[in-house]
């Protein structure tokens, strides 16, 4: 297999007056897991599918492997794509679903079923050829789907939201096992998916849409702490948004005022005077002692087993804290001081 | 790798030696019989029989040269020319020209010459032509498919040359059998009769005193016949609604235990021919029924032909249509959500209220739907009135009355079939804005785990109370249609004998083997023939144009699927007078012949194959095709290999449904049958005017036995199949729900 590179170069899609896409650039290096993050109605699925070719731009380049693309009917493209639903043809048995793109690219039925039983043994699905799809669990079905799209040995391989149709369990093992395939192959794979966490399990890069446009591109670990601005601080992971006073600044770093407290923060850029700020609720340390600067009190508390989960008042605004203090918990109503760790607390630039 | 591009020159050669082998080979003109028959072979310079570069050569018929060089320029696009957009827009270009100056010269020039007088009065005399026939309609599809592939080129339709064709196709076809004859009977209306243009006539006869006349009010004359037909359709719709509703409410909402016996009268209207009920009424209630006789030899009591008239034809249209109003109404009322019944109950409401404020609300556009459908089904029907009509006539059976009587009249046939148009129109628009309108039912087909409310006790007596003797009634109904046939003659002499039956479809062995000695046999086979050729070419255009509207987009959609569910809004009166109309010179010269009898067949009945194919595709899943196109699968590649088969149970639902259709039909048929093709039903109405009800009644009981025994042997062959969670079978018992009736 040959992973190609991609590259999106203004890209819109409109429907009629809806702006599906605006104008999104991006290139995605070879061999890499980058994954497409945003809320349902962010653009992102239509992303994909103009890279499998399943809808034309309404403008803008598209070019995979170094070639122009963008107007190529999806039958022609070299990029295989496994859906949501798997889209298994429901009267062809697993071996019949799998060697389906050989034979209509015209490979003959022995070569065909041989590739495909190989691409079966590789998802772990040996033996299974003469079952229709309707017989097997829902991780059998993902794993055909996935054995379905890699037989054509693509340059890029697609994957929209593969893992919302399992259960939470099934779904940590089938991502670390699409994963696991993606780098042992060396494929170039785009993947779709709303959930935070699944993005920044499996990617070498993410892209976070907003809104028909990029909101933020980068590794994971970058996204998380290092938001843009306050849609990337809420989308990765919780985050407490409050207002500070930007006091003095250097290069790098910044003197924000948080009500009583001062913190030096690499402020991104940001402009002097008021700011946004995201804190982390993990970053958010409980004093029973009196010590911490911040004065609190506990509006809701609730017990999640491994962890509490509280609700502040204080004099920042309102603050939702982690606890790991499971043995001794807070009540309602229960006074708190409030101090904040070094990691965790950033000074968003962007703004919205 | 290295994208795989077919090149369309292999389409457009395929193409162009059709067009070729249609001009060089193969008779232009239609023949009297059978191209196919090969006669023509030795005759084959003849100028009946030459191929259209004879007849340029041979009998004067210069004007068809240009039709070849149009052809022979096509091949430089397709095999030299190489820059593809170019290309593209020649074939476009030639397969428009082509096509479009075959259909100028077919409509401009007829036997005599020249059609037009101005055309005539300038231009040299021509030695005229006659109906197109093979060889033209080879060329014709060259020209379409080279347009077609050059739309693909140009980048319509996704690029997809078989989109592109079958739309064009479907276009074509559609046009030319549907939209042609009812813009022929429109412009028959306009004329005088003697064929010129007059504004004054229309008027004068939509107008007319016979058509709109009150005299009935005042009790002095007959009313009109367009009031007779809206009085008719009005009651008619009212009754079929009311009486549609109770079945379905006791179907769904009671613990009614024969639901099974309520399924069994939702096909009966597909496999019964339309005048069967009428033809049981006069049976028990005309001048020698049951009823009557018993009445007269107990009090004495003459009662005579009181059946006949409105009172008549309204109960055997409320007794024929319920069941269509049914199968309309058992959809609406399963699909009131449960869940929306059980809060209200948790908001206090009694079952009375909820019935009438949550359960019947929400039913109203499906009543209004079941309205709108039996009174389209009435005013387009024509068995029962002529059945039972007596002095009553409606729209319907007085065209037919001026195109067959001693009026003869086409004009006054046509303007009565646009003002029957009209009306049906009206109705069809109607029905189309309430059901485009606010859609109160869950149509997501996801399982609503609440339990239907029981019905309230005074509603649930009220629907026992009236659909009951109802059921009774068509029970007994079909019961005397099927006796009448086994006795000597009905009212005089109820001896048993298989008289009727031997008379019919007797069989004799002679020493020439088999002779089929019974006098419905020749009508039996070829309407058993036709139908089953229809049949396919239904289903066939059905299932394409379902894909076509299901699963593409392009310009001109909504109007493309109009056209395509137009015919299903006109009546077959006026599809039978506009068929004539158009059809009896050439270009399209086809009256008489089996061809019009399948032609109006299949594209009567192709909006059901429609409505069955969209309903079966839009359960499944879009990402199915996706998923094919992205594995390499072009568009005719995924609908053979992933739709078709899916499919399935959907087309052998619509070959059932259209071959039963196309043999209980009677309204079109009844016009464009020959001596050489009689109908089976049209057969039958001839015996019942002659007052041979015998013949006619066991006529009618093998042609329900028959479609009886075909829906049951299809339904045990394929058999329902379902494919995991995806439940894509539409079973063949369900064909009921496809609707519609044989009027």
């Amino acid at each position: 297999m040959k992973a190609a590179t991609i590259e999106f170069r203004d890209v819109t899609k409109r429907y009629g007056d809806v702006v599906a896409v605006n104008s999104v650039s991006f290139d995605i290096g070879a061999g890499t897991l980058v994954t497409l993050l945003g809320p349902s109605g962010c653009g992102k699925t239509t992303i994909l599918r103009m890279l499998a070719g399943l809808e034309l731009p309404s403008s803008g380049t598209i070019r995979i492997g170094g070639e122009d693309v963008t107007t190529r009917p999806a039958a022609e493209r070299d990029v295989s794509m496994v859906f949501q639903s798997y889209a298994l043809f429901p009267h062809m048995s697993v071996l019949e679903n799998v060697r389906y793109g050989l034979v209509v690219s015209g490979k003959s039925k022995a070569a065909s079923d041989e590739q495909a039983r190989g691409a079966l043994t590789m998802v772990g699905l040996k033996g299974l050829d003469a079952r229709l799809p309707s017989e097997l669990s829902g991780g059998q079905q993902q794993r055909v789907a996935v054995a379905r799209a890699l037989v054509l040995e693509p340059s890029v391989l697609l994957f929209d939201e593969p893992l919302s149709n399992l259960d939470a369990r099934l779904r940590r093992q089938m991502r670390e096992e699409i994963r696991d395939l993606q780098q042992r192959l060396n494929l170039t794979v785009v993947y779709v998916t709303h959930d935070q966490a699944e993005a920044m399990a499996v990617s070498d890069r993410i892209i976070v849409m907003n809104k028909a446009v990029i909101a933020q591109e980068g590794a994971p670990r970058e996204l998380y702490e290092e938001p843009r601005n306050s849609f990337v601080a809420g989308f990765m992971g919780d985050a407490n948004r409050v207002r500070g006073i930007i006091t003095r600044r250097d290069a790098t770093l910044a003197e924000v005022q948080l009500g009583p407290i001062t913190l030096s923060l690499p402020h991104g850029g940001a402009a002097d005077g008021e700011c946004e700020v995201a804190i982390r609720p993990e970053a958010i340390e409980l004093r029973r002692d009196g010590s911490a600067p911040i004065t609190a009190t506990v509006r809701k508390a609730s017990y999640l087993g491994q962890l509490m989960e509280y609700t502040l008042d204080t004099s920042i605004g309102p603050l939702f804290v982690i606890s790991t203090a499971v043995d001794r918990p807070l009540a309602v109503g229960a006074a708190v001081g409030v101090a904040l760790a070094n990691h965790g607390v950033v000074v968003i630039p962007g703004g919205q | 790798m290295t994208y795989r591009r077919e090149a369309p020159s292999a389409a457009c050669l395929v193409w162009l030696a059709a067009g070729a082998i249609g001009f060089l080979f193969v008779p232009w003109y239609s023949l009297h019989d059978s191209v196919f028959a090969l006669a023509w072979v030795p005759r084959f310079t003849t100028k009946e029989a030459a191929p259209a570069l004879w007849q340029t050569l041979l009998h004067g018929r210069s004007w068809l040269l240009p039709i070849g060089l149009v052809l022979a320029a096509g091949v430089w696009p397709a095999f030299v020319m190489k820059e593809r957009r170019a290309r593209a827009k020649a074939l476009t270009a030639i397969g428009a020209t082509g096509f479009v100056y075959c259909l100028l010269q077919g409509f401009a020039i007829g036997p005599p010459g020249w059609y037009f007088e101005s055309l005539a009065a300038n231009l040299p005399a021509l030695p005229g032509q006659f109906g197109l026939g093979l060889g033209a309609v080879l060329v014709l599809t060259c020209f379409a498919m080279l347009f077609s592939i050059g739309l693909a080129g140009l980048g319509y339709f996704k690029g997809d040359p078989f989109v592109a064709a079958s739309v064009v196709a479907v276009t074509t076809l559609v046009g030319v059998f549907t939209f042609f004859p009812v813009v022929r009977i429109l412009i028959s209306a306009l004329q005088d009769a003697g064929g010129a243009f007059s504004l004054t006539a229309i008027p004068e006869r939509l107008f007319a005193e016979k058509i709109w006349g009150l005299g009935c009010i005042a009790g002095s004359t007959r009313c009109g016949v367009a009031w007779n037909t809206l009085v008719l359709a009005f009651l008619c719709a009212a009754g079929c609604t009311g009486l549609g509703l109770a079945f379905a409410l006791i179907a769904t909402r009671t613990g009614f235990r024969y639901k099974g016996a309520l399924r069994v009268l939702t096909i009966l209207p597909i496999i019964t021919p339309p005048f069967v009920i009428g033809l049981g009424l006069i049976l028990i209630f005309g001048r020698s029924g049951l009823v009557n006789q018993m009445l007269e030899a107990v009090f004495g009591w003459q009662l005579g032909r009181w059946i006949y008239g409105l009172q008549g034809v309204l109960v055997a249209q409320v007794f024929a249509f319920t069941p269509i109003a049914f199968l309309v109404l058992i959809g609406v009322v399963e699909g009131v959500s449960p869940s929306m019944e059980e809060a209200a109950q948790t908001l206090r409401a009694d079952k009375w209220r909820v019935f009438a404020d949550i359960s019947l609300p929400l039913m109203r556009p499906g009543l209004a739907n079941a309205f709108l459908i039996s009174f389209i089904e009435s005013i387009a029907d024509f068995g029962n009135p002529i059945l039972l009509g007596g002095n009553f006539g409606v729209l319907s059976t007085e065209i037919f009355f001026s195109v067959v009587g001693a009026q003869l009249d086409q004009g006054r046939a046509a303007t009565l079939g646009v003002l029957l148009l009209a009306i049906a129109f009206g109705a069809f628009f109607l029905q189309r804005a309430v059901l485009g309108r606010k859609v109160y039912t869950s149509l997501a087909g996801k399982g609503d785990s609440g339990l239907p409310t029981p019905l309230p006790d005074g509603v649930r007596r009220l629907c026992y109370g009236i659909a009951a003797p109802w059921a009774l009634l068509t029970f007994v109904i079909y019961v005397m249609a099927l006796a009448g046939g086994f006795v000597e003659t009905w009212g005089r002499d109820y001896t048993p004998t298989l008289r009727h039956y031997v008379k019919a479809f007797g069989v004799e062995w002679s020493n020439h083997g088999l002779l089929w000695t019974g006098a419905a046999w020749s009508s039996f086979w070829t309407t058993v023939k036709l139908s089953a050729i229809a049949a396919p070419a239904t289903a066939a255009l059905g299932i394409l144009t379902a894909y076509l509207l299901t699963r593409h987009r392009f310009a001109g959609q909504q109007a493309f699927e109009f056209g395509t569910m137009l015919s299903f809004a006109i009546p077959g009166t006026v599809i039978g007078v506009a068929y004539i109309l158009a059809y009896n010179v050439p270009p399209i010269e086809i009256t008489g012949t089996a061809i019009i009898l399948i032609v109006c067949n299949v594209f009567r009945n192709m909006p059901v194959g429609v409505r069955a194919g969209i309903a079966a595709m839009s359960q499944i899943d879009r990402s199915l095709d996706e998923a094919a196109t992205v594995l390499r699968a072009r568009g005719f590649t995924t609908l053979r290999t992933v739709l078709l088969p899916l499919l399935k149970p959907a087309i052998v639902a619509a070959l059932v449904y259209s071959f039963v259709r196309a043999v209980t039909t009677l309204s079109a048929v009844i016009f464009l049958v020959s001596a050489e093709y009689e109908w089976a039903t049209t057969y039958i109405i001839n015996r019942v005017v002659n007052g041979d009800y015998g013949v006619a009644i066991a006529y009618s009981s093998v042609l329900i036995v028959l479609m009886l025994a075909v829906i049951w042997a299809i339904q045990r062959l394929v058999g329902t199949r379902r494919l995991g969670r995806r439940a894509v079978g539409v079973a063949p018992g369900s064909i009921g729900e496809l609707g519609g009736s044989a009027a």
